[in-house]
C-alpha cells in the first residue's frame, strides 16, 4: 500500500486512541472537577473522625468547597488533627462549625461547614475552634439503650 | 522441563536483543508505522465492535442486578469502573493477541521457513532490527490506544442501553460515574495495565515466530502457542497487576 495512505491511517488511529483517552479522562473520570485551583489551609481538631479519609470532600451547604489534605493524630491533645485545603474563592467566618457527616446511611464521610455570623473571616493556617465528631453508630445505640434502661428503672 | 527453561532463557535473551536493536525501528520510524497500520489500524473494527457489545451487555446485566437494590443510578459507576479497570485492558489484549499476535507469529515464522531471515543476514541486515523490533514496538504502541478505545466504546454502549433503552436518568448516570472514577487511580492504572499487556503479547508473538520450526507444521504450532501462551500470560499478569494497584486503600 502507498506510504502516504498508511501514514494517514496510522495518524487517524493514534488520534482516535488519544481522543478515547481524553473522553475517559474528562467525561468518565473526574479529571475535570478534582482540582479546585488555588487553595488555602484550614485546620480542625476532632475527638473522633470515624471513617474520614484523605481527599474526602469538604462541603458547605452541600457544595464541595475543598478537600481534606492531611489527617494526623495529635499526641498532645489526643485528638485527630485534620488539615483541609479550601478553595480561595470561598471565605468562612471565624465561628464556622466543622462537623463530620455521612452522605446517606452507608455513604462516604465528609467534613461539613456550618457557617456562623462572625464578621471576621478565617485566614490561611487558622484552626476552626468549634467541631463535632463523627457519629459512631455503636455509641449511639449504647446511649439509647442505657437511657432506655434508666427510664425503666425510674418507672419501677 | 529443562526444555521449557531453556526456551524461557532464550526468550529473555531475545527480548534483550530486541530492545538493544530497537534503534533502527525508532530511527526509521516508517518501518514501525507500517506495522502499526497492520496491527493497530486493522484491529480497530474488532476492538470497537466488541467494546460496544461488551458495554451493552454490562448495561443490561448491571441494571438487572442493581435495580433489585433500588440503585439503578449506579449503573454508570458499574459500567465505567469494570471497563476502565479490568475489561478494557484485558479483553482488548485477548482480542489483540488473537487478531494481531497470531498474524505477527505467522508472518515471522513463514519468513523463517522461506529463509528470508537467513537471506537478510547474508545481506548483513540484522533481522531482529529490521523485522522483529518494528513489530514489537508497533504492538506496544497500539495496545494502550486500542484498550482506551475499547473502554470508551464500552461506556458508550452502556450509555445507549442504560439511558436510551432502559431509561436510567442521564444526569445521575454521568455524574455518579464521574464522582466514582478517579483519573490516577482508575484510568491511568488501566493504561499501565494495557501497556504491560502490549509488551507481553508483542514479545510472545515475535518470539514464537522467530523460534518456530521452519516448516508448515511448525509455523501453525507456533501460531497456536502464541494465542494460548499470551492469553494465559495476560490473565496471570492481570492478577498480579491488580493485586498491586487496587488493594482497597
Amino acid at each position: 500500500m502507498n506510504r502516504a495512505v498508511i501514514d494517514l491511517w496510522v495518524g487517524f488511529f493514534v488520534a482516535l486512541g488519544l481522543a478515547a483517552l481524553l473522553f475517559l479522562a474528562l467525561k468518565v473520570g473526574n479529571l475535570s472537577s478534582t482540582d479546585v485551583g488555588q487553595t488555602y489551609n484550614l485546620q480542625a481538631h476532632f475527638d473522633n473522625i470515624g471513617g474520614l479519609k484523605v481527599r474526602a470532600p469538604v462541603k458547605s451547604a452541600g457544595v464541595v468547597v475543598g478537600r481534606v489534605g492531611e489527617i494526623r493524630f495529635d499526641p498532645e491533645t489526643y485528638t485527630a488533627k485534620v488539615a483541609m485545603q479550601i478553595d480561595t474563592r470561598y471565605q468562612f467566618p471565624r465561628d464556622t462549625f466543622a462537623t463530620i457527616n455521612t452522605s446517606g446511611l452507608l455513604g462516604e464521610q465528609y467534613v461539613g461547614f456550618e457557617v456562623g455570623g462572625d464578621p471576621d473571616m478565617l485566614k490561611s493556617g487558622e484552626v476552626i475552634k468549634k467541631t463535632q465528631s463523627a457519629m459512631v453508630l455503636e455509641k449511639l445505640i449504647s446511649q439509647f439503650m442505657f437511657s432506655k434502661a434508666a427510664e425503666d428503672e425510674v418507672k419501677k | 522441563m529443562t526444555d521449557r527453561i531453556w526456551r524461557l532463557g532464550f526468550a529473555s535473551r531475545f527480548m534483550l536483543m530486541t530492545l538493544l536493536y530497537s534503534g533502527t525501528a525508532l530511527k526509521r520510524f516508517q518501518l514501525t508505522m507500517r506495522e502499526i497500520y497492520f496491527t493497530g489500524v486493522l484491529s480497530l473494527i474488532i476492538i470497537l465492535v466488541s467494546g460496544l457489545f461488551v458495554g451493552m451487555v454490562l448495561g443490561l446485566q448491571g441494571y438487572d442486578t442493581l435495580q433489585r437494590y433500588g440503585s439503578s443510578e449506579a449503573l454508570g459507576i458499574l459500567v465505567a469502573l469494570s471497563l476502565v479497570r479490568e475489561l478494557g485492558p484485558v479483553v482488548a489484549a485477548l482480542l489483540f493477541a488473537s487478531r494481531a499476535g497470531s498474524a505477527i507469529t505467522a508472518e515471522i515464522g513463514l519468513m523463517k521457513a522461506t529463509e528470508q531471515l537467513s537471506a537478510m543476514e547474508m545481506m548483513a541486515v540484522n533481522p531482529i532490527a529490521r523485522v522483529v523490533a518494528p513489530r514489537f514496538w508497533a504492538g506496544v504502541i497500539s495496545m494502550p490506544l486500542l484498550a482506551a478505545l475499547f473502554s470508551a466504546m464500552g461506556v458508550l454502549g452502556g450509555y445507549v442501553v442504560g439511558v436510551q433503552l432502559i431509561g436510567v436518568d442521564e444526569g445521575s448516570f454521568w455524574s455518579q460515574m464521574q464522582a466514582a472514577v478517579d483519573f490516577r487511580q482508575d484510568i491511568l492504572n488501566g493504561v499501565i495495565k494495557s501497556f504491560v499487556f502490549g509488551v507481553i503479547v508483542s514479545w510472545i508473538a515475535v518470539f514464537e515466530g522467530y523460534d518456530a520450526d521452519p516448516t508448515a507444521e511448525g509455523v501453525s504450532r507456533a501460531t497456536t502457542r502464541t494465542v494460548v501462551t499470551s492469553s494465559l500470560a495476560i490473565l496471570a499478569a492481570d492478577f498480579v497487576l491488580t493485586a498491586f494497584m487496587f488493594r482497597g486503600i
